[in-house]
């Protein structure tokens, strides 16, 4: 749901990083925020537990500039990938507006990015959208990792419909911004078809 | 789309703002503001510079939402109303039109009892101009059709292009 304001001339867009614990949704965020001029973000709240693990969801609000004279602002969001937080995953869904799949590249995890994005697909029903008609990206992180599974296998088992790939290592960076623009094209231009 | 869109028309932008900030001196609070229930700031008024309002509002929202979660847990429809109390500042937050948060901010100039008391009046108030804008949009939906012209129409490759330039 985005939100468009004509007085102040401002659209604000949610987008959601979504996936299996510890596959890295924390960590893209963290890149951006690294890696992005001061007068365009503002602070990275991170609800996590004491070891680090997101609790209920880290948010990054971002000021990329403007097209035809509005302001464009993204609320990025992570939810908490482990399996038990289903609860606050359903919540932070909530008027959104693109999702960034994170999925983790080692061959053991091939499970948890299975159950994940069935429990992606879940919940977003639950909320009143369709995988198959929202904005959506996948993003295969962890690829300078030894053991990960190939790319067209992890498109077998993960694309969903005709939505862009991107391969990252989200601690390093390659792929982070990459992925982010991806799932922004999709956003704006879901915004031109609804009128 | 599971709601439609919220748009803002400068009318009741400005209507939105006269309430809040007479809110603001009725209720004798240091800020005041409004939140969409997924967290975008509509309007803020008050001693707002040092007060990171973007992180406000998405907290605000994940509050509220987590509060709601909670309440159907129990069978309850909602808690229109929640309190926090602190040492000096307090925060006074409620729900308006179903889907606007109201955020009250006070310290010990003013009183529970005397923001409860002015919420409730502003609410009414807000009310309104929320149906009104609501019924605005669909009106303006169904009376343009296909001719009604998005101002996004035109957005280019080259125009998300150069927002990741910098």
């Amino acid at each position: 749901m985005t939100f468009i304001n004509y007085a102040s001339r401002e659209i604000n867009c949610k987008i959601v990083y979504y996936g299996p614990g510890l596959c890295g949704k924390t960590t893209n965020l963290q890149y951006i925020y690294d890696k992005t001029n001061p007068t365009a973000k503002g602070k990275l709240i991170s609800l996590a537990t004491e070891t680090d693990r997101t609790l209920f969801f880290d948010f990054l609000p971002l000021e990329l500039g403007t097209v035809r004279g509005f302001k464009t602002r993204f609320h990025l969001y992570t939810v908490p990938g482990q399996v038990f937080y289903d609860a606050s995953r359903k919540l932070i869904l909530k008027g959104v507006d693109g999702v960034i799949f994170v999925a983790d590249s080692q061959v053991e995890r091939m499970d948890a990015n299975v159950e994940a994005i069935e429990n992606l697909e879940t919940n977003l029903k639950t909320q009143g959208y369709d995988l198959s008609a929202i904005p959506y990206v996948l993003q295969l992180n962890k690829r300078d990792l030894p053991n990960v599974a190939s790319v067209d296998e992890m498109k077998r088992l993960l694309v969903r419909k005709n939505e862009p790939v991107f391969e990252a290592v989200a601690a390093k960076g390659p792929g982070v911004f990459e992925t982010l623009k991806g799932v922004a094209k999709l956003v704006l231009a879901d915004l031109t078809k609804s009128s | 789309m599971a709601a439609p869109d919220i748009v803002m028309y400068e009318e009741e932008f400005n209507q939105i703002k006269a309430i809040i900030s007479k809110l603001r001196v009725d209720a004798n609070s240091k800020v005041v503001f409004l939140v969409d229930k997924n967290g975008q700031q509509i309007a803020a008024h008050g001693d707002i510079e040092n007060l990171d309002t973007t992180s406000l509002a998405s907290l605000t929202a994940g509050n509220v939402a987590a509060t709601d979660g909670l309440a159907r847990l129990i069978g309850e429809k909602e808690f229109s109303i929640l309190f926090h109390e602190g040492e000096k500042d307090n925060i006074h937050i409620s729900i308006v039109a179903q889907r606007v948060i109201l955020v009250v901010i006070f310290d010990e100039r003013s009183s529970l009892g005397l923001v409860r008391l002015r919420v409730k009046k502003a609410s009414e108030e807000l009310n309104r101009v929320f149906a009104n804008i609501m019924s605005k949009v669909e009106k303006e939906k169904a009376a343009a059709g296909a001719a009604f012209e998005s101002p996004f129409a035109e957005i280019t490759d080259e125009d998300i292009d150069s927002l990741f330039s910098e």
